[in-house]
């Protein structure tokens, strides 16, 4: 516990023994699963094969972005039903990176063009595509991306004082307006096959063991520090004004806020940091389609941090694993059935269990 | 032409952006009439139906008003038009003689001075009585400033002096939604204390208090006024008596009568439409 006490020094969450928890779980996994994989020989009862290792650290993306939903929806009551569209923009600007990795190994052999665009018959790389060939760059807009929509999008909404059902529904047409125009071959992101076929990041091969694990600690330490800036933003008197947002928005006009900025941050941050776990997910899977921006993807993000349990960060992180997990041996034994047991879930969570799996734990020790 | 000479204008090597003119404060509360609130010929509709009508209404620096009428008579909506959360149809309102309260945001008026307590007793429930007074705080209440913000010893003061005066510095780490009507009461007048406001406006403040509460919030608002400006809207007529100089009868959205709880309470047409039923 010496570590959980280190970092209770470090951030400002005394009395937060969940969030202690989370870093000593993820600290535990972060050093086990290297060890597992690269240290102990196959075929013994503890390896964990690649296949586990890379879809431990696509839960570990999808985490960060229902963490950065429980910011939003948790902490300030804003319901994105649309916020796998900055989680798939980062992904894109990952992918885009990758794309130009390729270089002439691809199908067609083009230096610089992409398959899929010598496939359409084009001469020239588009405007938007420059640039993506350096590292640094694209980086840069996993965050930009996401970020400068979100701050478009919620410069007008929340200037406008759109809330509650209203937002959802507009969040919802802007992640399908996204899918519908990232399906047109003519966008220049691939169409309906989107980016794949990838071959390496930063020179090192994706299909090599140590680059898969070295992916994981990526996503294990992106969550950490995603978690960490997050709490930290819950845990100051900014995260006291967006929860008084939450419960009584004009009341925290009338006390001299404005309302709309602090919205406006917050939602911005939180689509950078859904950028970010896309950016993740994307060299994991091996591919980035606009099925991601589908709207039914955003919604089953609001069903983990339901699941889980808003308004306590590390409730999401605990509701995107399980449902995942679930979802992996479900749709494994029988396919058919996950949208019904996923449905199923979401009623019995909501109806007896408004505060999630964690406000379970927390009124068990409530009564201890 | 006009785009030619806008674009001008927008060249001209002598122009100074306004964004470049540093400490550009903005106008400060002046009270050199002695007036801290003029309310001009105020309108409001609602769908045909008028809630203000034309409605007149002067405050004095220092001063503490009541404010009387049968439901339906204006009173929550004069003070929705103060703190901009309605605007009129007509009218002008000014605070001080600087301020125009009708191109003033929410925020903008709260943080110029003017705080209020709702007639419902409106506090954040999820947060702690400590809590509550701390966001009410007067300060700097932008995103970047209060992201970072941290109590200094003088502020933790303040906070605690302020949970004496309304009585609760035994509940202060407790949730505020756990208080009984009468504690969220004077939470709410420990929020406005807080915000340090030239102007309160306090809507039905007694309501649901027990006589002991009445009474010292009646000794309270008397208290401040003379630092403060202080507008009170209520129903309870022994309290008005108890602590009112002047009273502003409203009737139908507009000024019916004005002057002394006696000479009010003697006008016939008062009578007629309030006091007499």
């Amino acid at each position: 516990m010496a570590a959980s006490s280190l970092l209770s020094r470090l951030l400002p969450m005394r009395d937060d023994r969940g969030s202690s928890a989370f870093f000593v779980v993820l600290l535990a996994v972060a050093v086990a699963v290297p060890i597992l994989h690269l240290a102990v020989p196959e075929g013994s009862a503890l390896h964990l094969s690649t296949y586990t290792v890379t879809l431990l650290g696509k839960y570990l993306s999808y985490a960060l972005l229902a963490v950065a939903l429980d910011l939003i929806w948790g902490y300030c009551g804003i319901l994105s039903l649309g916020h796998t569209a900055f989680f798939a923009l980062g992904g894109y600007a990952m992918g885009m990176y990758l794309m130009r990795q390729i270089g002439s190994r691809g199908v067609y052999g083009d230096p610089v063009l992409p398959d899929f665009m010598v496939f359409l018959d084009w001469k020239a790389l588009p405007w938007f595509w420059h640039g993506f060939d350096m590292f640094w760059f694209a980086m840069l807009m996993v965050v930009l991306a996401p970020g400068v929509l979100a701050y478009v999008f919620g410069w007008f909404a929340f200037r406008s004082r759109v809330t509650g059902v209203y937002l959802s529904i507009i969040t919802q047409a802007l992640t399908y307006a996204l899918l519908l125009a990232f399906f047109r071959n003519e966008m220049g992101f691939g169409g309906n096959n989107g980016l794949t076929d990838f071959k390496d990041l930063l020179g090192y091969d994706l299909q090599s063991s140590n680059t898969r694990v070295a992916l994981f600690l990526c996503t294990a330490i992106a969550l950490g520090l995603g978690y960490a800036a997050s709490r930290y933003i819950v845990g100051s008197r900014f995260g006291r004004v967006i929860e008084a947002v939450r419960d009584a928005e004009a009341r925290t006009r009338f006390i001299g806020y404005k309302v709309e900025n602090y919205k406006l941050w917050l939602f911005t941050f939180s689509a950078a940091l859904a950028g970010i776990a896309g950016a993740l997910y994307v060299p994991q899977v091996g591919i980035i389609n606009p099925g991601e921006f589908a709207p039914i993807n955003s919604i089953e993000v609001v069903v983990w941090v339901a699941i889980g349990g808003r308004g306590t960060l590390y409730g999401a992180v605990v509701g995107a694993l399980l449902v995942n997990y679930a979802k992996t041996v479900l749709t494994g034994a029988l396919p058919e059935i996950w949208l019904y047991a996923l449905g199923a879930l979401f009623v019995v969570v909501t109806v007896f269990l408004p505060q999630g799996i964690v406000g379970l734990l927390r009124r068990k020790e409530a009564t201890a | 032409m006009s785009v030619m000479s806008r674009a001008g204008a927008l060249f001209d090597r002598s122009r100074v952006f306004d964004f470049l003119i540093e400490g550009q404060p903005p106008p400060a509360l002046d009270l050199k009439h002695n007036v801290i609130l003029y309310l001009e010929g105020i309108t409001v509709s609602f769908d045909g139906f008028r809630a203000l009508n034309d409605l007149n209404l002067y405050i004095e620096a220092g001063e503490l008003r009541c404010i009387i009428g049968p439901n339906g008579a204006g009173k929550t909506t004069m003070m929705d038009v103060i703190t901009g959360k309605t605007r009129p149809d007509a009218g002008s309102a000014w605070f001080g003689q600087r301020l125009n309260l009708l191109n003033m945001s929410e925020p903008e008026i709260a943080q110029a001075g003017i705080g209020r307590k709702f007639q419902k007793p409106t506090v954040f429930q999820e947060h702690t009585v400590f809590e509550n007074l701390e966001l009410a705080m007067a300060g700097d209440k932008s995103v970047w400033k209060i992201l970072f913000a941290k109590l200094t010893p003088q502020q933790r003061d303040r906070i605690d002096e302020v949970l004496g005066i309304i009585g609760l510095p035994d509940l202060r780490e407790q949730r505020a939604g756990s208080l009984s009507h009468g504690q969220k009461q004077w939470l709410e007048i420990g929020m406005l204390l807080m915000q340090e406001p030239e102007l309160l406006l306090v809507d039905e403040p007694v309501a649901g208090m027990t006589p002991q509460e009445t009474e010292r919030t009646a000794e309270l608002l008397v208290s401040l006024a003379g630092r403060h400006s202080v507008v009170v809207v209520e129903h309870d007529m022994d309290f008005v008596r108890s602590i009112a100089r002047t009273v502003t009868v409203l009737h139908e959205g507009s000024v019916l009568a004005e002057g002394s709880m006696d000479s009010v309470q003697n006008d016939p047409r008062v009578v007629e439409v309030y006091l007499g039923e």
